[in-house]
């Protein structure tokens, strides 16, 4: 159970560790962006991002691998979309046809685009959470909804609800931990029958972890309460987050991403031909 | 059943860089019949040598062997969930194992983990066996949920889940934890009770030392997951300097002996209070006649 990497943190120092984690956030998504903003079968601007993913892994101090292995977790995701692309896709020029299964140079392309599209997004999402601990992330998106306060969204307390949750991720899972053990010790077996069996079997784990999840939730809250805690009402933040040379290094860069990109998608033909 | 483990060692943690000791060569042998005290700072590996003992923990390999009566647990056959039918144990806090509708549910729980060819006659007898053992009223709890219990009560039907299968072997990890003083002495009573029945061998592990000295018949002293010292409490806690070492304390009675010793007055006993208040007594009658 305490093999369950959540937030799959790499603490290091480096240039991308010692960013802001706003900017992380913003360049992510403008780098999700740039992904997407790559024209069918442009390939070219994939290569584009995917220098982008090398270069910030690069800086970042993660081993290459480590961010590799976050394709692992959605594979079968990968691979059911690559597949449906191959076999059901009826455009284009047939190459290969058996019964009702048509393979088309478009249905391949197609698969390849995709396969390419969430790859790399899976990439650069998971070197933000490699190099941005659970906490920046939920500070930086605390500050980043900021401007919600004009339309009375209660943006400190989603950001102080992200934080327990995530805080308390580490602790359920020590739970869990024992709840099983403890089951175990009156003869639970959680790892033979099938799977309905199995699922039936959780029920006398899920339900003290629920049940003391609650209670955890009620002493949580009136510990807050016996500290005064009434939100963010001038409230002052521990950490101050500010902007440095790196963050402006990186914004210049990620600009340069989707400037490339959007080049590459008007000029293709002119690299190609 | 006899217990017995030899060189038993156990490193948390995957990749080794973040590898350390939590068990380091631990030979230890629990004869039948024992009332064994496990004594240990938090976190000095009385919980993770405990968890051996069913399997919870898994053997790995050229770490030791445990041995307990046919058992060989760091054979591949080894039938775990037999074990557990025969090794009975108690977590800490208990309470929080609870899971099921009636109280009935969850003590049966084990017996239809364990012996699922039980007829449901048998069952209800065994429940109710084990209800009455830790001193609720059958009839009163049986279909109550256990979540409307109060606190002890909740902790009494948790032990009686684990006893249902009348287990030889009852291991407990700080069972008094969190219960007031008329409940821990309620509690002590149950388990030397269960332990004049069908419990043969009682393991407690606790750092509360005057249970310890009060009620064990030998106990070992854990410290960086190494045994520091295994003996009687006399000779446990006898040796103060080196119980001090490892950060525990000694029995309020040893305490009382030692000052009473400062004070003149040589009052040797075995740590029990009857003990102590014994040899006080034979001491004064003997000053009374000189």
């Amino acid at each position: 159970m305490k093999d369950v990497t959540f937030g799959q943190y790499f603490p290091a120092k480096s240039f991308v560790h010692n960013m802001d984690a706003r900017v992380k956030i913003l360049a992510v998504i403008a780098y999700i962006v740039a992904v997407f903003l790559v024209k069918a079968f442009h390939f070219l601007g994939f290569l584009a991002c995917f220098l982008f993913v090398i270069i910030a892994t690069i800086f970042s101090r993660v081993p290459f691998l480590k961010v590799l292995r976050s394709i692992k977790g959605i594979l079968f995701f990968i691979i059911l979309s690559a597949i449906l692309q191959i076999f059901f896709n009826a455009d284009g020029k047939i190459l290969l046809e058996w019964k009702f299964i048509k393979i088309t140079d478009k249905g391949l392309l197609n698969a390849g685009f995709i396969v390419a599209r969430i790859s790399l997004i899976v990439l650069g999402a998971s070197l933000l959470t490699l190099t941005t601990s659970p906490v920046e992330i939920a500070d930086g998106i605390e500050s980043l909804m900021y401007p919600l306060k004009w339309i009375k969204f209660p943006v400190h307390e989603f950001a102080l609800i992200m934080s327990i949750a995530l805080r308390f991720i580490p602790t359920l899972l020590d739970e869990t931990d024992r709840i099983i053990k403890a089951q175990k010790a009156r003869g639970a077996d959680f790892e033979s029958g099938n799977l309905f069996k199995r699922a039936k079997a959780l029920i006398p784990v899920l339900i003290p972890l629920l049940i003391s999840s609650f209670r955890r939730a009620d002493e949580l809250a009136d510990a807050m309460d016996a500290r005064c805690y009434s939100g963010s009402k001038n409230r002052t933040k521990y950490k101050k987050m500010r902007l440095t040379w790196r963050d402006a290094v990186a914004t210049v860069f990620i600009a340069g991403l989707i400037v490339g990109v959007v080049f590459l998608n008007k000029f293709y033909w002119l690299l190609v031909v | 059943m006899r217990i017995e483990t030899e060189k038993l060692s156990y490193a948390y943690g995957e990749s080794k860089a973040l590898m350390n000791l939590a068990l380091k060569d631990v030979t230890l042998t629990v004869e039948e019949g024992e009332f064994f005290g496990i004594i240990g700072q938090t976190g000095s590996g009385k919980t993770t040598f405990v968890q051996h003992l069913n399997g919870l923990i898994k053997l790995k390999k050229n770490s030791g062997s445990i041995k307990i009566g046919e058992f060989d647990l760091g054979e591949k056959k080894c039938d775990f969930k037999k074990l557990r039918a025969r090794l009975g144990m108690v977590f800490q806090y208990p309470e929080y194992q609870l899971f099921a509708e009636t109280v009935f549910e969850d003590v049966a729980f084990g017996v239809k983990n364990f012996m699922p060819e039980t007829s449901p006659e048998q069952v209800e007898v065994m429940v109710k066996d084990a209800l009455e053992t830790v001193g609720l009223n059958y009839l009163k709890v049986k279909d109550k949920s256990p979540f409307e219990l109060s606190g002890g009560q909740k902790r009494r039907v948790a032990i009686a889940g684990v006893i249902v299968t009348k287990p030889e072997v009852l291991v407990l990890d700080e069972p008094v934890a969190g219960l007031d003083p008329q409940g821990k002495r309620e509690f002590i009573a149950l388990l030397h009770k269960l332990h004049k029945s069908f419990v043969k061998t009682i393991i407690l592990v606790s750092h509360d030392m005057d249970l310890v000295a009060e009620n064990c018949t030998r106990a070992a002293v854990f410290s960086h997951g190494q045994i520091v010292a295994v003996g009687t409490p006399k000779e446990i806690f006898s040796n103060a300097e080196s119980l001090e070492q490892t950060g525990l304390d000694l029995p309020l009675t040893a305490y009382l002996t030692n000052m009473l010793k400062q004070a003149g007055i040589t009052a040797e006993n075995d740590y029990t209070v009857d003990g102590l208040i014994k040899a006080i007594v034979s001491e004064i009658n003997c000053g009374g006649e000189r």
